[in-house]
């Protein structure tokens, strides 16, 4: 019984579900397109930590490696991400997703 | 190892071209592409005459799926070797006259066409056909898209988008069968035996998928309307490999895979097959005998030949499938001399409209005598390699359909018409402003010529050897097809 | 001398090579010397064969050299078959072919195509021998073909004039619709007997019962081939135009032998014409219906080359007739005939317009007789020959004809006579317009005319002489003589004749030819007065005719109505096809997939807002959406 186990599975789902949720809504109604990637980084996270929890109750490394994998890309993802809004700024001096709306038909 | 070094000697050539600039590139194309002819030359005389797959290579490729890269040559495919690598130095030679813009990179295209159109002939293996069968279209898009005349972005556009729809539905019947094959495999023998194993409606939907992509490629009415804008559009060279080789893809594919795969498909859609073949035949003749560009006039004579070829084929017996194989070779031969005559004839006139020409003869009776002999070829008279093929081809519709041999037959006619009535007017009468200054040919256009007219001769006089070279196959092929249609 | 055989095709080839190859380069003598020594030296060694074979007891022999062709059970050979039949067509072609270069070489030396003539015409011998030497029929269709292709080439010749080079054009197609037919002929062949050998497929086709179908489909397919060929109902008009080759040419390849090809074959294929009744009634009545609807166009022609056209024609007509009647000897003879006074009468026609310095308008001739004395008396022997008077060689030939068309039908044998007449009428109409009464060309002309050298008019003694006891080997046993030609043919038409075995009485056929003769008179008095007592001369062009005449002086509108039935829709369906069909149908459809794929993404593009939430908001409802139909 290691100190992750003490507390139920239960709850560790929950947690990643209701901060899942946040990552969702976030993205859907935020405009800021930073806060919608940080909704997104909580997505990731929600799903890290889930992966985390399981491995741990199934005796599993492979969700542990899963995490770690999940995280290298979501570096690199936020990386691009984040150059390419930088790059929006500097042209449209805004980050509010419905003024980007150029790449259309 | 011959099968290697003849997809991959061309390859090798054509990259090494790239790195060349100027003035050499030509020369080191066309040795490039001598030696390869003289590997061919060398395959043949190493050849068994037998039915068996020779020069075999079989080296896994991707596994998991199945796919090897399983490359070897019979008969059949070495008759095609033949045929392509004959060609292409001649199709190089008639450039020498040509000044292309980027010449390295044209040279290059043709000799990357080459190793496509020998990987097509070689493969055993269905994926690696369908890879070389795309392949292909790469350069010949590139040389029609660069080097091309008027309107030739959109004609060239055309030309890609219908061949690729039918490789689609190609792709589709190779995946149904892989589908089909007990252990998964691309492996010709086993698409044989999932092919053979389906019944008729599913052979039906095989055989339809495959013929498809086949028509398109010949091409056989009403698929064939890409063809006559492509080949008048086309740069000479293009229009030489589209004809003289690329057409070939398709009837050889009938030969190799359609009628192994799905003859009882083919038994029960030959007919309809046949007679949209046959259709084109006087169709497209009929429409010849009105052109009044003459480029256009052969392009629609190509498809006059080339339905005869798939029709004779696809009536699955000895004398059609030996006849379209020697019609094959034919059929390149006469349509690059013909393509390479309208050539001759705008470049040193700036047109190719029949109506205006007139008098060559006069000014250029050398000329005259060549044309006239490619010519003769064309419209298959006894004594030239278009003779034997016809007739072959004739007697195998015959065999199918009386109606229909004789209705195909009229392209013995027709053929005569529209020839004749272009030969007049562009080299007889008397000469006019246009023709009087015809200029005698250069060296490379008599050897070209010269060649070419020798080999209509001499394949009229002595077709065995040819023939010899794919009997064993052709007729291992005509019994398995014809003992399982009866089964 | 048989295993020399492969020579006799062989010397002209070569002699076409060198002349072709280097003929510009050689002076005219040489190339003359060649072209017609090759021609010569092939003729001596067809007598020696011919020889060898009369005193051999085996009357067939195969020479074979390589195979050909071969697929499947196919296989043909490159192969030749020494029999009568080949054998009397090989002096014919090379004798007469010898006779007409020699000619050749002085009529055409003014030409500038010289070399090229002789390299054609030794070209066209070579495929003539190939034609009458195959022991199949791939090998016959290659010389049938190869004749067309000189024909064309020769027809042509002068190949600046439009008219000229449309005639050649003419000829080759007309030949390739006959061509057609006999190839598809020759593949039934092939699929009924399993082979297309002479052998072989008489040999099986002895088996078959008299009126058996498919040998009736073979044997019309093979005839259509003759229609082409020697210019038969309804693919005659290629012949008259071809007039427009040299006159050489004329004589050789459309008098003497090219167009004696359906004859020929007809002959040779005798068994399988003998067991089909149905086709020998129509090779006869087409035969008749030519000999006559020709003969009535000879009657008003007014160009010296046309008249001999149309009576090549409709003397082709009588030797179809005597094969549909069954007396292929007959026919054989007569082609043996009709070569010597047609080559004769076209050489003598060659001479006249070399007099006249190129007219061959008969209506500015006239009186001849005193300027060329040679050409004028070997005409009329050829003349005579031709109308069959008695004791020329057309007499006995034409009367073994009459003959066997009278025990056929007395129908046939009533139009073979009245055609008889009308020949008789048109050829001394011919002959007096030409060599009687006064000169009517212009005084220029008249100073111009000369005798022709000897070159040429030692073929026209030649061929006089042939023309005049040519008759002789087939004099019938009437006259107690004794059928040389029937004796020496008779192992080819062996297992015909004994199907078709049949003797006049003699009284009868002493009186048929009675008839024959009468009616050939009535013609030769009826020219006579009108051309020599009333010296009527034929209206000139534009002149008032009557409606018959003009029918009739207009070849019936023949080529008018074909030109209206056949080349005008053909252009038309052409166009059709090309601008409808091509181009807005089919291309149509194919463009047609092009719109609608761009149509309909022109709508389905507009959901594409640009606006990042909404995309977002579609993502995350279709995947609950999704999530909801997994679950439930």
């Amino acid at each position: 019984m290691s100190v992750v186990q003490t507390i139920p599975i239960n709850w560790y789902i929950l947690l990643s579900a209701v901060l899942f949720t946040i990552g969702v809504l976030g993205v859907l109604f935020r405009r800021n397109a930073i806060i919608i990637f940080m909704s997104v980084e909580l997505m990731l996270n929600a799903i890290n930590l889930l992966l985390v929890a399981f491995s741990t109750y199934l005796s599993d490394s492979k969700g542990q490696v899963f995490v770690f994998f999940i995280m290298a890309v979501a570096a690199a993802e936020v990386a691009v991400g984040l150059a390419i809004l930088m790059s929006v700024y500097r042209n449209s001096k805004s980050t509010d997703i419905n003024t980007l709306n150029k790449l259309k038909w | 190892m011959i099968t290697l070094l003849l997809i991959f000697f061309p390859l090798a050539a054509s990259l090494l071209l790239l790195l060349v600039k100027g003035e050499q590139v030509k020369k080191i194309a066309l040795a490039a592409a001598v030696v390869e002819f003289a590997i061919a030359l060398f395959a043949i005389t190493q050849y068994q005459h037998n039915a068996l797959t020779q020069f075999e290579i079989n080296l896994p490729w991707i596994q998991s799926l199945g796919i090897n890269f399983h490359v070897g040559i019979d008969g059949i495919s070495l008759l095609m070797v033949l045929l392509t690598t004959f060609l292409v130095p001649v199709i190089i030679l008639t450039s020498f006259k040509n000044e292309y813009k980027n010449p390295s990179a044209f040279y290059s295209l043709i000799l990357a066409m080459q190793m496509a159109l020998i990987g097509v002939f070689v493969s055993l293996d269905g994926f690696l056909f369908y890879v070389f069968w795309e392949l292909a279209l790469i350069p010949i898009y590139f040389i029609c898209l660069l080097w091309g005349g008027e309107d030739r972005a959109r004609i060239t556009f055309k030309f890609f988008v219908y061949t690729l729809a039918g490789s689609l539905l190609m792709l589709a019947g190779l995946i149904y069968l892989y589908q089909h094959t007990a252990t998964h495999t691309f492996d010709i023998a086993a698409l044989y035996a999932a092919g053979q194993s389906m019944d008729m409606v599913h052979q039906g939907y095989v055989f339809w998928a495959m013929f498809m992509a086949f028509a398109i490629k010949m091409p056989i009415f009403p698929f064939h309307t890409w063809q006559p804008d492509t080949y008048t559009t086309s740069p000479t060279q293009g229009t030489m490999l589209l004809s003289g080789i690329m057409l070939k893809m398709g009837t050889y594919g009938v030969i190799r895979w359609l009628l192994p795969i799905a003859p009882l498909g083919v038994a029960h859609w030959g007919t309809v097959a046949i007679i949209l073949s046959v259709t084109g035949i006087v169709y497209a003749s009929c429409i010849a005998i009105v052109q009044k560009d003459f480029k256009r006039l052969i392009a629609y004579s190509s498809i006059a030949h080339v339905g005869l070829i798939a029709a004779g084929i696809l009536a699955g017996n000895e004398q059609g499938v030996q006849g379209g194989m020697i019609q094959m070779l034919s059929h390149g031969v006469n349509v690059v001399g013909l393509f390479f005559i309208v050539d001759i004839i705008q470049r040193r006139t700036g047109t190719r409209e029949i109506a205006v020409l007139g008098g060559i003869r006069n000014v250029n009776p050398q000329f005259a005598v060549l044309f006239l002999i490619v010519l003769l070829g064309s419209v298959a008279l006894p004594l030239t390699n278009g003779f034997v093929g016809e007739f072959l081809l004739l007697n195998g519709v015959y065999q199918f359909n009386a109606w229909i041999a004789a209705f195909a037959g009229l392209s013995v006619i027709l053929g005569a018409v529209y020839m004749l009535r272009s030969y007049q007017s562009i080299m007889l009468g008397e000469t006019n402003a246009l023709t009087s200054g015809f200029a005698p040919l250069s060296t490379s256009e008599k050897t070209v010529l010269i060649i070419l007219c020798a080999a209509i001769i001499v394949f009229g006089v002595f077709p065995k050897p040819l023939l010899d070279i794919a009997a064993p196959s052709v007729k291992h092929l005509v019994e398995s097809f014809q003992m399982a249609i009866t089964k | 001398m048989i295993k020399l055989v492969g020579l006799i095709p062989l010397l002209p080839l070569i002699g076409f090579l060198i002349i072709g190859l280097f003929g510009k380069k050689l002076s005219k003598g040489i190339v003359g010397f060649i072209g017609s020594g090759v021609v010569l030296a092939a003729f001596a060694i067809a007598v020696g064969i011919f020889i060898e074979l009369n005193g051999q007891a085996v009357k067939s022999v195969p020479v074979e050299f390589f195979d050909w062709i071969t697929a499947g059970k196919l296989s043909v050979h490159f192969s030749f078959l020494i029999d009568p039949l080949s054998s009397l067509f090989l002096l014919i072609i090379t004798g007469i072919g010898f006779l007409i270069h020699l000619y050749s070489v002085s009529y055409m030396h003014d030409d500038e195509g010289f070399s090229r003539f002789f390299a054609y015409l030794n070209l066209f011998i070579f495929f003539m021998l190939l034609l009458v030497l195959g022991s199949n029929y791939l090998i016959m269709f290659v010389g049938w073909e190869g004749v067309g292709l000189c024909s064309y080439l020769l027809i042509g010749f002068w190949f600046k004039n439009t008219a000229y080079n449309n005639a050649a054009k003419k000829a080759f197609v007309m030949n390739r619709i006959g061509d057609l037919g006999f190839l598809l002929g020759i593949i039934l062949i092939f699929v009924t007997f399993g082979s297309i050998s002479y052998h072989e497929v008489f040999e099986q086709a002895k088996n078959y019962a008299t009126g058996t179908p498919v040998l009736t489909t073979i044997t019309l397919l093979l005839f259509v081939g003759a229609m082409g060929k020697s210019a038969q109902l309804p693919l005659y008009t290629w012949l008259p135009d071809a007039m427009a080759g040299p006159t050489p040419v004329s004589a050789l390849i459309h008098a003497a032998t090219m167009v004696t090809a359906g004859i020929y074959m007809i002959a040779r294929s005798n068994i399988l014409y003998t067991l089909s009744p149905f086709t020998m009634e129509v090779v006869a009545v087409i035969g008749v219906c030519t000999a006559l609807f020709a003969a009535t166009i000879g009657l008003v022609q007014n160009d010296i080359k046309k008249v001999l056209a149309y009576s090549t024609v409709s003397q082709l007509g009588y030797m179809f007739l005597a094969l549909g009647v069954g007396a292929y000897t007959g026919g054989v003879f007569h082609v043996m005939t009709h070569a010597f006074f047609k080559a004769l009468l076209f050489l003598g026609a060659g001479s006249v317009i070399h007099a006249m310095g190129g007219e061959q308008d008969i209506r500015k001739m006239g009186g001849l007789k005193k300027y060329i004395p040679i050409t004028h008396a070997t005409f009329l022997m050829g003349t005579l020959a031709i109308v069959g008077f008695p004791g020329f060689s057309g007499f006995f030939s034409k009367d073994e004809i009459l003959a066997n068309a009278y025990e056929h039908s007395i129908v046939l044998w009533f139009l073979g006579v009245l055609t008889a007449g009308m020949t008789s009428f048109y050829m001394f109409r011919l002959y007096f317009l030409t060599f009687r009464n006064t000169f009517r060309g212009t005084h220029a002309q008249e100073h111009h005319l000369h005798e022709s050298p000897s070159q040429m008019t030692i073929p026209l003694i030649i061929l006089a002489v042939l023309s005049v006891v040519g008759g002789l080997i087939g004099i019938p046993e009437v006259f107690g003589g004794h059928h040389y030609l029937e004796a020496f043919l008779k192992p080819v038409f062996e297992d015909s004749s004994f199907r078709l075995i049949h003797h006049l009485p003699e009284s009868t056929e002493l009186i048929l030819m009675g008839v024959a003769v009468a009616v050939m008179l009535c013609g030769l008095a009826y020219a006579r007065k009108m051309y020599i007592t009333d010296k009527q001369v034929p209206a000139a062009e534009g002149e008032e005719e009557s409606a018959i005449h003009k029918l009739v002086y207009n070849k019936y509108w023949v080529d008018e109505i074909y030109d209206f039935l056949i080349t005008k829709p053909l252009n038309f369906i052409g166009d059709a096809l090309h601008k409808v069909v091509d181009n807005e149908l089919i291309d149509g459809i194919v463009n047609g997939c092009g719109y609608v794929v761009n149509g309909v993404s022109g709508v389905i593009r507009r959901a594409q807002t640009g606006n990042i939430g909404f995309y977002v908001f579609v993502m995350v409802i279709s995947i609950v959406l999704i999530l909801f139909a997994q679950l439930f």
